[in-house]
């Protein structure tokens, strides 16, 4: 079942000299299995959208529903937060526990799940961030790397076995190789485990890559909605909300003012032989 | 939760209060504190509201805003009005219920004490309200230079408070992101006895011990690799000048107390 957002508008400090719309009027829906991507300039009011999915924020004008549950101060938290996933900014930095397990067991802990069953889950869930209980479980999970301390604070939503999951600029401060591994992980709970993803970003080529459909954020505004081929056509109106399109669709653009149209493709092998094609026959055509 | 906390209660808005020069305003709100003390007599009193109402208009501030800063104090201000009514017992008999008995100079008393109070948190607001955080403590520093000379370390006071209020809003921030990060796992931070609650903070608490010492690490650094040593051979960025204004306001103040003193009210 979908999350359905609603005319949904949220201003801070509401009432005194600061106030600030952060949301207006946003409606949307996510629907089931879908790789949902939200990206906007800082301060457009992505990651306070975010806050909304799982009830942590509640709606004062609009609506949050979620499987058919309208989010209100009678919704039962527990069971909403357990559903949706939330993934913070440098989810790194709410680790506390002494054990790398014990930190991960904290929500199905929270869930009042059996020890048993919290150890299974916790083991689970850090496989499928691509680590091993066995290895650094009983570990401080401070004496880890950074890449590794987000994936194991990643492991400690993904053990309440949520069916949607929000990441909230996930590869932020991440090297370029702890940047692949954790998109391609991302990738992998998508596909393979059938979590609905909603992701949060600023980086166009990693949206461009995995997403099956985009929320523009500008202002507060939801400003455009669409796979990523309809939203980066936009690229003007982009560049006017500080947002830019990713090299793959400029890369097809300038080849179109050139003569040549290729098709474009997700992944950049499938690209390149597009590409490689649409040249050939442009040759025969001269020839 | 936490996004009401605003630092301090600076209430940014233009007006000639809002103007004056911090040191002297720390100055003025110390002799008019001076002031506040030395009136005792309903006239007094008097004087002094009417020279704080001045204040508050020339400052353009809300009435309701000045007002909610006596929220906090009311308690006092009633619990001192009372204890003072019952407890001060010389004087002329104005009332007697059963063994509680009201006198004439406890009344009178009572009824000083409630107004200095409320007059006291009111023009210290003012001050509050009119200038920044960081142009009080700016100010301070300066007021206080003097202090030096007893080897008082003022510029390092007024260095650390500064860092201080500079990071209240950042943690509060962070407080509340983490705060939420738990909630989302899961954690309960208001239900449970005052042993489940205690518990239940580490979570919050751990990680933002951790997130502070590497504040501060980064702030030490980056202070550092700017030659930051303390106070020696530092200058100001913002340098104060005293205008006309301040001097009329520093005038002023003084010409009150001295009236004060010499009529007597």
């Amino acid at each position: 079942m979908p999350i359905v957002v609603e005319h949904l508008s949220h201003i801070y400090s509401p009432g005194t000299p600061f106030a600030v719309e952060a949301l207006k009027d946003v409606s949307f829906t996510l629907t089931d299995g879908e790789f949902l991507g939200i990206i906007g300039h800082t301060g457009s009011g992505k990651s306070t959208l975010a806050q909304y999915l799982n009830g942590l924020t509640l709606p004062q004008h609009g609506t949050v529903t979620v499987d058919g549950t309208v989010l209100n101060e009678a919704h039962d938290r527990k069971s909403i937060r357990t559903k949706v996933g939330m993934v913070f900014q440098y989810p790194e930095y709410q680790l506390f526990e002494e054990t790398v397990e014990k930190d991960i067991c904290f929500g199905p802990k929270n869930m009042g799940l059996s020890e048993e069953e919290q150890k299974q889950r916790a083991a689970n869930a850090l496989a499928l961030m691509g680590l091993s209980m066995d290895e650094i479980g009983q570990q401080s999970p401070f004496a880890l790397s950074g890449g590794q301390r987000r994936r194991v604070a990643i492991a400690g939503i993904l053990a309440m076995e949520p069916s949607y999951l929000v990441l909230d600029e996930p590869t932020a401060g991440l090297d370029p190789a702890a940047k692949a591994t954790m998109l391609s992980i991302i990738r992998k709970l998508h596909k393979e485990n059938g979590i609905t993803v909603v992701m949060i970003s600023h980086n166009m080529e990693d949206m461009a890559l995995l997403a099956d459909r985009i929320l523009v954020m500008d202002r507060g505004i939801l400003a455009m909605a669409g796979t990523p081929e309809e939203v980066f056509c936009h690229e003007a109106e982009l560049k006017a909300m500080g947002l830019d399109v990713p090299i793959s669709y400029r890369l097809i653009s300038m080849l179109k003012k050139r003569g040549i149209h290729a098709a474009y493709k997700r992944e950049h092998n499938d690209l390149a032989a597009s590409i490689a094609q649409a040249v050939k026959e442009g040759n025969r055509h001269d020839g | 939760m936490m996004g009401n906390i605003t630092l301090g209660q600076y209430y940014p808005i233009e007006s000639p209060i809002h103007r004056l020069d911090p040191r002297a305003k720390l100055i003025v709100t110390v002799l008019y504190m001076v002031l506040v003390f030395l009136v005792h007599s309903y006239i007094g009193y008097g004087a002094v509201a009417l020279l704080l109402l001045s204040g508050i208009a020339l400052s353009r501030l809300p009435i309701k805003v000045v007002l909610r800063g006596l929220k906090p104090i009311l308690f006092i201000v009633v619990f001192t009005f009372i204890i003072n009514i019952l407890f001060n017992q010389s004087g002329q008999e104005l009332l007697k219920v059963w063994i509680l008995r009201i006198t004439d100079e406890g009344l009178t008393g009572a009824i000083h004490l409630a107004l200095r109070l409320v007059l006291l948190v009111m023009g210290t607001s003012l001050l509050t309200l009119t200038t920044t955080p960081i142009e009080l403590t700016d100010g301070l520093e300066r007021v206080l230079k003097p202090l030096n000379l007893i080897r008082f370390p003022v510029h390092e006071m007024s260095m650390m408070m500064t860092i201080a209020l500079r990071f209240i809003p950042t943690l509060a921030e962070e407080a509340d992101r983490i705060m939420k990060a738990q909630a989302a796992r899961g954690a309960d931070f208001d239900t449970g006895g005052i042993m489940a609650r205690a518990k239940g903070l580490i979570p919050l608490l751990v990680p933002l011990f951790v997130g502070s010492f590497r504040r501060a690490d980064d702030l030490a650094t980056a202070m550092e690799s700017r030659c930051y040593a303390g106070k020696k051979g530092r200058t100001s960025m913002k340098v104060y000048h005293l205008a006309l204004a301040d001097y009329i306001v520093l005038v002023l103040m003084a010409a009150a107390i001295t009236a004060v003193c010499l009529l007597g009210v």
